[in-house]
């Protein structure tokens, strides 16, 4: 089978952030070595070893993995016009960065989140502001001219100034690439039960915290090409871009995801089984119209205009109608486009719109 | 037996005041049924009377006691059946007016005693719970005495409870109510005092044959209606029921008719032989109508069937109830149903729910209104969004409402009456500390939260009781809700002028905050014709995106938008706005408890 995307998941981390909803691994370092074994092995089942287009390590923390095992995973992986880690800015050491370097990675996404100590707390991140402007500037030196920083907004306690503050710091910095979520208290989880009454008493003041942010990096030169990305120059996130296009992507790893044309999978959550080799796979079959949902799902994310051909069964007439005449999508016929309000609203008019 | 041997009374009592104990007391000591089958308070046979301490429907129960035979016959225990309960009375020569000892008389047990006294019965007084520790017999007896110009020896005391003195009340029964007139040789005739639908054998029939005697298998007819039937079964309850072959001018018992529509054989008309009819029916018959109405709708469009089915199924087993198909364009299909009063709405509604397991949304409840067209037509509208937006005049129903409260709370129930536009009418002292008031209310008044309010305001000692007393003219508008520019029908009302302002800004506010903000601002109006009286506003989303969307997010963002949009179709969609259900259902809902 030959994919064009390919995702590598490195769950360990040296702590789980009270947030985070991804297969993350604390105190299991004995295992990075066994567990790059078992990438490599799944990756020699799934790939042919040809070149791909793109590839995205993603973790947990894939910085964190112990350097020698994260280098001859990196040395393995096939060739890629765009080969991005994500780390943590506390792991980011100028050796590190060599080497990520000198292994073929050509893009880094640091998770930066907020430059504030005190909110950065409440995350419970354990880099420091400081550790942020240092990690980008080893970076910088290894030769990297494709960064990315991660912010997070709507943090419990996060007022106007400081998302502006953020925002400043983090343009400062000239990232090629930015990437700002919304916080998402999912229900039940530690932070949420800490946190969740605060949010919602916030919840009204942080209501255009994402139009500030919008504002703020369009203002600085970014391109808002995709909800919750922007970019400089042109570098979008190549690998991200393949899933909001609709492309096939293999993912590897502990509760790594694989789209491969009708079949959706998920590999096993539990790292002792995937090291056996048990990929207790989670199938998901799509068909055709539900993939031309996903289409539309995903390409009303992006800025360029979603080519309709072939997704108007995707399409509810009478709710694109609707959002039209709100203002909210823009129906060309041949493409269909979300205006800037639209894509502030992009969840509900997506609902909208699908069939 | 010869009709010197035979008593007919029933009991009058307020809710909670012992009936239902005292009548099972009676049937154990007379051995109608031994105390072991005994299931606690026979009389009261619906589940649902016995949850809320009521009894719907009358029955009769025979039982025997010092070579007399007792009948004892039940009567529904509220304002809302004040008809039926005049017909029960007038089935009997003798009533217990049983009085709590520890409460004293509340305002439902001096209408229906009145009404006793108004019917010739021989009253015989009560006091129960003479075994509280709070109980004042004395002051209750002479209470009870001076409302009867009776003797304040002559009330008897007694605790159902214990069993204490019931012996002796019987006793009373028979030495003091008059046997029944009647005579044996006129042709035959009997009231209907109630009637019940059996699902295999139709409508039975509660009877007092008044002159001659009925037999097995005659044929039969009503005088007002016209019905006519077979008697299939004549029979009395003990309280099982009891086929005998004949009924004989004073005795109460039931008649099987076979009929499959209860509404044939009307409470209060008079049944006679074809073969030999009586001339004259007896007096008071009266064609009930509610005054009452509010729409039924299913919660869920599907069971509209399910809700037709039941009503007409509920129907067959009271004919006070009046329903007709309805739709709107909030709520769908459903039906603009009549009532009696109030609690008639909560007993249909409750027994709609639990009886066949419907959810309903039930509006705002209404009264009848007169309206004098421009045209000069008088019309009968019994639902707001019926209501011409331009009329010549309107009338409303009134009633007399007859309130006891212990005198400190005269005060704010004076004031309730005054923001209920009701006219004071009269006061009287029953007791040095209870007083019993009478004011002239508009049933609308009455038909939201009244009786709440009233209880609130009077720390629970009202006790409450009213008689519809015609229509009056009233200035009266209705007021339209707009949501996006779109009335909204089902949240029609009809309010007096002079409340209009806040009923249509309360439901305003209501909405606002039951609406969920949209993808556009949505505004909420209430209006009289064309004049807008308040306003509000759902903002606008600012936002509404599904952050972070990746490989591993694909299939749960998708799945969500899926339950997004199968949400949306489930919303009332109002023009362009989506209502959830809900939305209505709390606002119809403080309809029912806001605050005037």
């Amino acid at each position: 089978m030959s994919v064009r995307h390919l995702y590598v998941h490195l769950p360990f981390c040296a702590h789980r952030c009270g947030y985070c909803d991804f297969v993350t691994a604390t105190g299991r370092d004995h295992m990075h070595g066994a567990y790059v074994d078992a990438l490599l092995r799944e990756l020699a089942e799934e790939h042919d070893s040809g070149a791909v287009d793109t590839i995205f390590l993603g973790g947990g923390t894939p910085t964190y993995t112990a350097l020698p095992e994260l280098l001859r995973l990196l040395r393995a992986l096939p060739p890629a016009d765009e080969l991005t880690v994500e780390a943590n800015p506390e792991t980011v050491s100028p050796e590190l960065a060599r080497e990520l370097r000198s292994a073929g990675v050509n893009r880094v996404s640091l998770g930066a989140q907020t430059f504030q100590p005190h909110l950065l707390r409440v995350l419970e991140r354990r880099a420091t502001p400081r550790d942020v402007e240092r990690a980008f500037g080893h970076l910088r030196e290894a030769g990297f001219d494709n960064l990315s920083l991660d912010l997070i907004y709507g943090i419990p306690g996060q007022t106007p100034e400081h998302l502006a503050a953020d925002l400043e710091r983090a343009v400062a910095l000239g990232p090629e690439h930015i990437s700002a979520y919304e916080l998402e208290a999912k229900p039940g989880t530690r932070f949420t039960i800490a946190h969740g009454r605060e949010l919602e008493r916030q919840a009204e003041q942080m209501e255009d915290y994402f139009e500030r942010v919008v504002t703020a990096l369009t203002a600085a030169g970014y391109r808002w090409y995709e909800t919750a990305n922007f970019c400089r120059d042109g570098k979008r996130a190549e690998h991200n871009l393949a899933y909001w296009l609709g492309r096939d992507y293999l993912g590897i790893g502990v509760g790594a995801v694989s789209t491969l044309g009708s079949e959706r999978r998920r590999n096993t959550p539990k790292i002792a089984q995937y090291l056996q080799g048990d990929y207790d796979r989670e199938i998901e079959l799509l068909d055709d119209d539900t993939r031309s949902r996903e289409r539309v799902m995903l390409g009303l994310r992006l800025d360029e205009p979603l080519a309709v051909d072939g997704l108007r069964s995707a399409l509810d007439a009478d709710g694109l109608a609707h959002a039209e005449r709100l203002g909210l999508a823009v129906d060309r016929g041949e493409t269909l486009a979300l205006t800037r309000r639209g894509r502030f609203l992009g969840g509900g008019v997506t609902a909208e719109i699908l069939a | 037996m010869d009709q010197s041997h035979i008593r007919n009374f029933s009991i009058i009592a307020h809710i909670d005041h012992g009936k239902s104990t005292l009548a099972d007391r009676i049937l154990e000591l007379t051995e109608a049924v031994s105390a072991r089958e005994m299931r606690e308070q026979v009389l009261d046979s619906m589940e649902l009377e016995r949850e809320r301490g009521i009894t719907i429907k009358a029955q009769a129960v025979r039982v025997s006691w010092r070579g007399h035979e007792l009948n004892l016959i039940d009567t529904p225990g509220h304002v809302d059946f004040t008809y039926e309960v005049s017909r029960s009375l007038q089935a009997c020569e003798g009533a217990l007016l049983v009085v709590d000892a520890a409460q004293g008389i509340e305002a439902q047990t001096l209408a229906n005693a009145y009404l006793a006294i108004e019917n010739g019965l021989e009253i015989v007084p009560v006091a129960n719970k003479i075994d509280l520790p709070a109980a004042d017999p004395v002051g209750t007896a002479v209470e009870v005495a001076d409302l009867l110009g009776d003797d304040p020896t002559h009330v008897l005391r007694i605790s159902a409870k214990t069993g204490d003195g019931i012996a002796e009340v019987l006793d009373a029964i028979v030495e003091r109510v008059p046997p029944p007139g009647g005579d044996l040789e006129s042709p035959a005739r009997a009231l209907v005092f109630d009637s019940s639908y059996d699902q295999y054998r139709g409508v039975v029939a509660f009877v007092r044959v008044v002159d001659g005697s009925f037999s097995t298998r005659e044929a039969l007819r009503t005088m007002a209606t016209d019905t006519r039937f077979d008697a299939e079964e004549l029979g009395f309850f003990s309280p099982a029921m009891t086929p005998v072959e004949r009924l004989a001018a004073g005795e109460v018992g039931y008649v099987v008719t076979g009929l499959k529509d209860v509404s044939r054989l009307r409470v209060g008309d008079t049944l006679t032989s074809v073969r030999q009819p009586a001339e004259e029916a007896l007096p008071g018959y009266k064609d009930v109508k509610p005054m009452v109405f509010a729409g039924l709708f299913p919660t869920d469009s599907d069971d509209y069937p399910e809700l037709r089915d039941a009503l007409e199924r509920l129907k067959l087993n009271d004919a006070a109830l009046m329903y007709e198909a309805e739709t709107s364009q909030a709520l769908g299909f459903g039906f603009r149903c009549g009532f009696l009063g109030l609690l008639h709405m909560e007993i249909v509604r409750e027994r709609l729910e639990r009886e066949f397991d419907l959810d309903l949304l039930v509006t705002a409840p209404n009264v009848a209104y007169r309206v004098l067209e421009k045209n000069g037509d008088w019309l009968e509208v019994h639902n707001p969004s019926d209501f011409p937006r331009e009329v010549e005049e309107v009338e409303e129903p009134y009633v007399t409402a007859s309130i006891i409260v212990p005198k400190e709370h005269v005060g704010a129930v004076m004031e309730l009456n005054n923001d209920r536009r009701g006219t004071f009418g009269r006061l009287e002292y029953l007791s040095p500390e209870r007083v019993h008031l009478v004011h002239e209310l508009p049933l609308a008044e009455i038909v939201l939260d009244y009786y709440d309010q009233l209880k609130s305001r009077t720390r629970g000692y009202a006790s409450f009781d009213y008689d519809l007393a015609g229509f009056k003219p009233g200035d009266l508008a209705r007021v339209d809700v707009l949501v996006g520019g779109e009335p909204v029908d089902a949240l029609s009302l009809i309010v007096h002028r002079s409340l209009a302002y806040d009923r249509g800004r309360a439901l305003v506010e209501k909405l606002r905050e039951e609406i969920p903000r949209q993808m556009f601002d949505i505004p909420i109006q209430a209006a009289i014709g064309s004049r807008v009286i308040s306003r509000e506003t759902v903002k606008a989303k600012r936002k509404d995106v599904l952050a972070k969307c990746y490989g591993g997010d694909i299939s749960r963002k998708r799945k969500l938008l899926e339950k997004q949009k199968a949400g949306k179709k489930r919303m009332k969609q109002v023009g362009a706005v989506e209502v959830p259900q809900e939305a209505f259902l709390a606002v119809l809902n403080i309809g029912q408890g806001q605050k005037s």
